[in-house]
């Protein structure tokens, strides 16, 4: 069971707001978060991250406490171990496709599996920028799965897809992260491009 | 026929500056490029001092602050046996000072332009502060740190006022190629002020026609 009970100021463009989150999600629970932009669904993913850190509250993960003020516990992002789809992708310019799995993994087949699952075995010398937005954000999503996470957070990772891409990659993702045993919360401006990958929503205001 | 000893000296000097700024500068352009503070802000300061200030006050104040005579030079030379004026030494430790705001500016400028997303995607996959540094940061920063590396250099070998004031004109010691220029000119053998003068240019334009070329070929091909 995932725990998550905080508080965080916001900076928008008319002053500050307080993010207010009290949430618990059940391990393997895959949940679509949506809401306006500028209501905070990128910063909740980073501070579940440890990426962005809460003035106060607590994020409790399988009984590990990985943040509490009161306690004063704030693990880094390497000992959370999340996986990680980044809006703009992240990518890393100087590697190939290749390169970024072998960043995150030493699993020879399951680089392999992630390349086949992505339709990326043919660019895998490929760098960054000789990808289309489709490809670039394939790969975030292939690198962010290459650590095998417990937890998934992604933001926006279908947006640059087209719908038959969309539509593959959707059915493909559903059976690995069963397989992980992953626990995903996928920020998302809009509900249906998920095809019923969800089994629960999460809306922001 | 001209002495060559003070150009190797000036290249000597030159390399091992440029490689204890790489060693020391590129983890503080790191550090520097991370978030702001008073303190940090500072140290900037201090860093980019030598691109403003007359070399003759760094000189005069490393002169003083290392003076076996009293504090620190003091005890260096009565504990450790080092001392940094009118040494090799000293000239490493001055060119180090002078040259740092040519090697940590464009470096840290580099890093701040990467978008902060690059080092948050290394941490979440379980990638330390340094192995981020090392095989994310610098690789994707390679025009600005070959930049930084021969600017650094360059400077380096054109150093005269500090090194001058802290090393004084010992041949073989201290008498790096600038000086020479500066010694034979005052001796009125303008023939080896010539050759000196035509060694540091012809070196420093190559290495600055280097930087030009190479960065034209990274703008046109900016992912290597």
């Amino acid at each position: 069971m995932i725990s998550i009970n905080i508080e965080k100021r916001l900076k928008t463009y008319d002053g500050q707001q307080i993010l207010k989150i009290s949430s618990k999600f059940a391990p393997g629970c895959i949940t679509n978060i949506y809401g306006p932009s500028g209501s905070g669904k990128t910063t909740f993913l980073k501070c579940i991250a440890g990426l962005a850190t809460p003035e106060s509250g607590s994020i409790v993960v399988e009984e590990q406490v990985w943040f509490d003020t009161q306690s004063k516990v704030n693990l880094s992002p390497q000992k959370r171990t999340v996986g990680f789809v980044f809006q703009d992708y992240a990518l890393f310019p100087n590697m190939t496709v290749r390169q970024h799995l072998e960043y995150a993994s030493k699993d020879a087949v399951w680089i392999e599996r992630l390349l086949r699952l992505g339709k990326m075995e043919t660019l895998s010398g490929h760098k960054p920028e000789y990808l289309s937005g489709g490809q670039q954000q394939r790969l975030a999503i292939l690198r962010a799965l290459a650590t095998k996470p417990k937890l998934l957070l992604m933001d926006e990772p279908f947006s640059a897809l087209d719908a038959e891409m969309k539509a593959e990659l959707i059915a493909e993702l559903k059976s690995v992260f069963a397989e992980l045993g992953a626990t995903v919360l996928i920020v998302s401006h809009n509900p249906q491009e998920l095809n019923g990958l969800a089994d629960s929503e999460m809306v922001f205001s | 026929m001209t002495d060559l000893a003070p150009v190797w000296l000036s290249l000597k000097l030159a390399t091992l500056t440029t490689l204890l700024l790489l060693l020391v500068g590129l983890p503080l352009a790191g550090w520097l490029s991370r978030g702001r503070s008073f303190l940090k802000t500072v140290i900037e300061a201090l860093i980019t001092m030598p691109l403003v200030l007359p070399p003759s006050v760094l000189g005069f104040y490393l002169l003083l602050a290392f003076s076996p005579q009293y504090g620190v030079g003091k005890w260096l030379q009565d504990n450790v046996g080092l001392s940094f004026v009118f040494s090799f030494q000293g000239l490493v430790l001055a060119s180090f000072i002078y040259s740092m705001p040519f090697m940590i500016g464009p470096v840290k400028s580099a890093l701040e332009q990467l978008p902060v997303s690059l080092q948050q995607a290394s941490y979440t996959l379980g990638k330390s502060r340094w192995e981020t540094f090392i095989r994310v940061l610098l690789p994707n920063i390679k025009p600005s740190l070959f930049t930084a590396t021969v600017l650094t250099f360059a400077h380096t070998l054109g150093e005269f006022g500090v090194v001058l004031m802290i090393g004084g004109n010992i041949p073989g010691v201290t008498r790096v190629a600038s000086i020479a220029v500066y010694d034979s000119v005052e001796r009125m053998d303008y023939h080896s002020a010539n050759n000196y003068s035509l060694t540091l240019f012809a070196i420093t334009f190559v290495l600055v026609m280097g930087v030009f070329i190479y960065n034209k070929s990274q703008a046109k091909s900016p992912i290597v």
